[in-house]
């Protein structure tokens, strides 16, 4: 931490176009070799602060940035024109892009899209492909150099992330920008990619970290700004603020992130509801020959209880979920049902899809209601306001829509409810709403509930029963707190390190 | 997120009219005007022959002139609205109406079906669509009839084509998947979400293709193998001018502008309509 500060950020605020104030009088210092995390939820102004930071807001015309000091490796940039901007990103300051399912360019070789920064300043070819597989290395890509000419199809999801953080190395920037770098990746890729952004920081960089998961925030920050509506209200080292909040908005992210186990004990196990046997699903690959997503499985569901199923992308958990709803035939193995067939409902991840985008709520309620309640009751059930009827989909925030869902769901009075990510896409405070509200309505009206999730914390907040599943098959299963005390399985003692869990 | 057609409230419909959406709608209600109620803009008879009058150039007593009988262009204009319009309508209707089948066919059927129906709709795309018009006038004859059913049938694969793969999306949507899976039968997901959401957004791809059918058919007319001179059709009444052309420009002049402004309203209300749909 000596010399300059490699951020330097007074009195900055940030007006856009018809949402007035983004950001409101924002301080922030980042020494050389320091890990600063920006936390908030989702509309706090995490994201406009990264744009800003790039000097990429400022790009726009209509939006007001101002501040009274703002240093970048000390160099003044408040006045700095669009050209000098240009000149300075990928060199003084880089960005770590969010989504690396999506940020690379599925024409372009790792070679080319890695060097761009450097081509772009015209840097020689062979000096360019040097630069290019040093910082392949830093970014802790294996074997670089045959990655070189791969496209991003050829690359796993921890790979491209990888690369993407390879393209901020690959100019020298000693200050990156990573914004929710971790978030499209599964817990074990995410603890790594975690690690490695640790390790740049020793070796020197700073980091500005934009997240809204305090674990990831514990595992790499030095320091940490919490973000709400536009403005700062604490900041501080990472052990005291997450340790002894003082704002109530630190301290309502810090509950709200799920840890722990189920807070109510299981109800003793009722009858058999569903039973799957030697599950078999097969898919076409892309090169020819198939795939078993789903490889041998069987899973029974008990009235009242929920049982938990964690794995990664890929593991066939989702596949599972809708061999069990019937929303695809087993190529082999059976699914039967109790007699008489117990009502089930799923609660995806995505609801907003799964809303007919012409009708309101109020409607979507009424078609699927199999008993006497209102829409209005039904939303009053999930806590939501009786108002929203009217309301469609397309209005709403993605909890509402959440609960919306719900809402339906329970609308046909099921037994079972299958819930597939049903919080992955929401933010921390809202996804903790989400499960309470499962929890109760479980509790309330003896609900069997399928939880199927890749984050550990989050299933073992709600489950009685957890199922492990990696590549189609389960590799361990058990009463929840049996499987975090003890795990036997390798993978599902990978899964509770990277996935913090505690 | 993939949010497949919003419908936009009707205030909200309105707002995004505006201004060349309102100038288009006055148009629009005034050509339905004409073409209700044509004598209360013309009282005079658009058929009516002055042999003195003949090509006289537009004057108060004649807005847009004569034309070689003495037959007032603007009444003729204003009375030719409801048949120039009305066949434009007919054409789309047949279109549409052939297009939908088609679309639902290839859409929802088996997939032979589907493969069979896209080969023969590809064929018929290659052909332009006033070379396939002209081709079923030559089959039929000439005449009005003819002229609106080819021009139904020329549209009908362009339609088809959207209307399948909009279907296709719908289908396969997890809204549709929710229904089924609530176990709701299949007619039922049709009539409330496939069919809904399916023929909403072909409402502005009607409008526009209804101007558009009125400049085809006003070409097959011109070209003399749709409504035949005297009657007030503008496609005709182009016809009638060629000969006039070096002489009586306003014979051909405005019944083309008629065309040209009904065209273009029905277009720019198209265009809004169907920008409502993508959102």
């Amino acid at each position: 931490m000596t010399g300059r500060p490699a951020l330097e950020i007074r009195g900055l605020t940030v007006a856009l176009p018809g949402t007035g104030d983004v950001l409101r009088d924002v301080d922030l210092t980042v020494a050389a070799g320091e890990c600063l995390a920006v936390v908030g939820e989702s509309g706090a102004g995490k994201s406009v602060l990264a744009r800003t930071l790039l000097g990429l807001t400022q790009d726009d015309r209509h939006a007001r940035v101002i501040a009274r000091t703002f240093e970048v490796a000390g160099r003044d940039v408040r006045t700095l024109p669009r050209r000098d901007w240009r000149a300075l990103r990928g060199v003084d300051v880089s960005l770590v892009l969010q989504d690396a399912l999506q940020s690379l360019d599925p024409l372009r070789t790792t070679e080319a899209e890695v060097g761009e920064t450097l081509a772009i300043r015209r840097v020689p070819a062979h000096e360019r492909r040097t630069r290019v597989l040093e910082a392949l290395h830093a970014a802790g890509l294996p074997d670089a150099a045959a990655r070189l000419r791969q496209r991003s199809d050829d690359l796993s999801g921890g790979m491209r992330q990888r690369v993407l953080i390879a393209s901020a190395l690959v100019g020298g920037a000693p200050l990156l920008v990573a914004d929710e770098p971790t978030t499209a990746l599964d817990s074990t890729v995410a603890a790594r990619i975690l690690d490695l952004l640790g390790r740049l920081r020793d070796e020197g960089r700073s980091l500005v970290l934009i997240t809204h998961d305090l674990d990831v925030v514990a595992r790499v920050a030095d320091r940490v700004a919490v973000l709400d509506q536009g403005r700062i209200v604490e900041t501080g080292p990472v052990a005291e603020v997450l340790g002894s909040a003082r704002h109530v908005v630190t301290r309502a992210l810090i509950a709200a992130a799920p840890h722990g186990p189920k807070a109510t004990a299981p109800a003793g196990p009722g009858p058999e509801l569903i039973t799957a046997r030697d599950l078999v699903r097969r898919y076409r690959a892309p090169g020819g020959g198939s795939v078993a997503a789903v490889d041998g499985v069987g899973v029974s569901v008990h009235a009242g209880e929920t049982v938990g199923i964690v794995g990664e992308s890929g593991s066939g958990k989702s596949t599972l979920a809708r061999l069990l709803v019937g929303a695809e035939r087993p190529d082999e193995g059976t699914v039967s049902t109790s007699a008489p067939p117990p009502r089930i409902r799923l609660i995806p991840q995505d609801p907003f899809a799964t809303f007919d985008p012409r009708w309101t709520v109020g409607r979507i309620l009424r078609t699927s209601t199999r008993t006497a309640d209102t829409p209005e009751a039904l939303l009053a059930q999930v806590g939501l306001a009786a108002d929203l009827v009217r309301r469609r989909p397309a209005t709403l925030s993605g909890g509402q829509r959440q609960r919306v869902a719900i809402a339906r769901a329970l609308a046909a009075d099921p037994d079972l409810l299958i819930c597939d990510e049903p919080v992955s896409a929401l933010d921390v405070t809202t996804q903790a709403g989400i499960l309470d509200l499962l929890v109760r309505l479980q509790a309330d009206r003896g609900l069997a509930v399928v939880f199927i999730s890749h984050d550990l914390a989050v299933v073992r907040k709600v489950s009685d029963r957890v199922i492990v599943m990696r590549d189609g098959r389960i590799v361990e299963e058990g009463a929840t707190e049996r499987v975090f005390a003890a795990p036997e399985h390798p993978f599902t003692r990978e899964l509770i390190r990277a996935g913090g869990g505690g | 997120m993939s949010n497949p057609v919003a419908a936009p409230s009707l205030r909200a419909a309105f707002a995004r009219l505006r201004p060349a959406g309102v100038v288009a709608l006055v148009v629009v209600l005034a050509i339905l005007v004409a073409a209700v109620w044509p004598g209360l803009i013309a009282p005079g008879d658009p058929l009516a022959i002055a042999p003195t009058d003949a090509l006289a150039p537009p004057s108060l007593a004649h807005l847009f002139g004569t034309d070689e009988s003495g037959r007032d262009i603007f009444t003729r204009v204003v009375h030719g609205t409801a048949p120039s319009v009305g066949i434009g309508l007919a054409a789309t209707g047949i279109g549409i109406g052939a297009g939908l089948v088609l679309g639902f066919a290839s859409g929802l059927g088996p997939k032979a079906l589907d493969a069979a129906l896209g080969r023969v709709i590809e064929v018929l795309f290659a052909l332009p669509t006033l070379v396939m018009a002209l081709l079923l006038v030559a089959v039929m004859g000439p005449g009005t009839g003819a002229a609106v059913l080819a021009i139904g049938a020329a549209t009908a694969p362009g339609y088809a084509r959207i209307l399948r793969a909009r279907v296709r999306a719908v289908a396969g949507s997890g809204y549709v998947e929710y229904a089924r899976l609530e176990g709701t039968r299949r007619t039922r997901v049709f009539l409330r979400h496939i069919a809904p959401n399916t023929l909403w957004p072909l409402v502005g791809v009607a409008t526009l293709g209804i101007g558009q059918a009125i400049v085809w058919v006003s070409a097959l007319s011109f070209l003399g193998f749709g409504t035949l001179p005297p009657s007030p059709e503008w496609g005709a009444m182009l016809n009638a001018g060629r000969v006039y052309i070096s002489t009586a420009w306003w014979m051909t002049i405005f019944p083309g502008l008629a065309i040209v402004v009904t065209a273009t309203a029905l277009t720019v209300l198209g265009r809004t309509a169907a920008g409502g749909g993508r959102r």
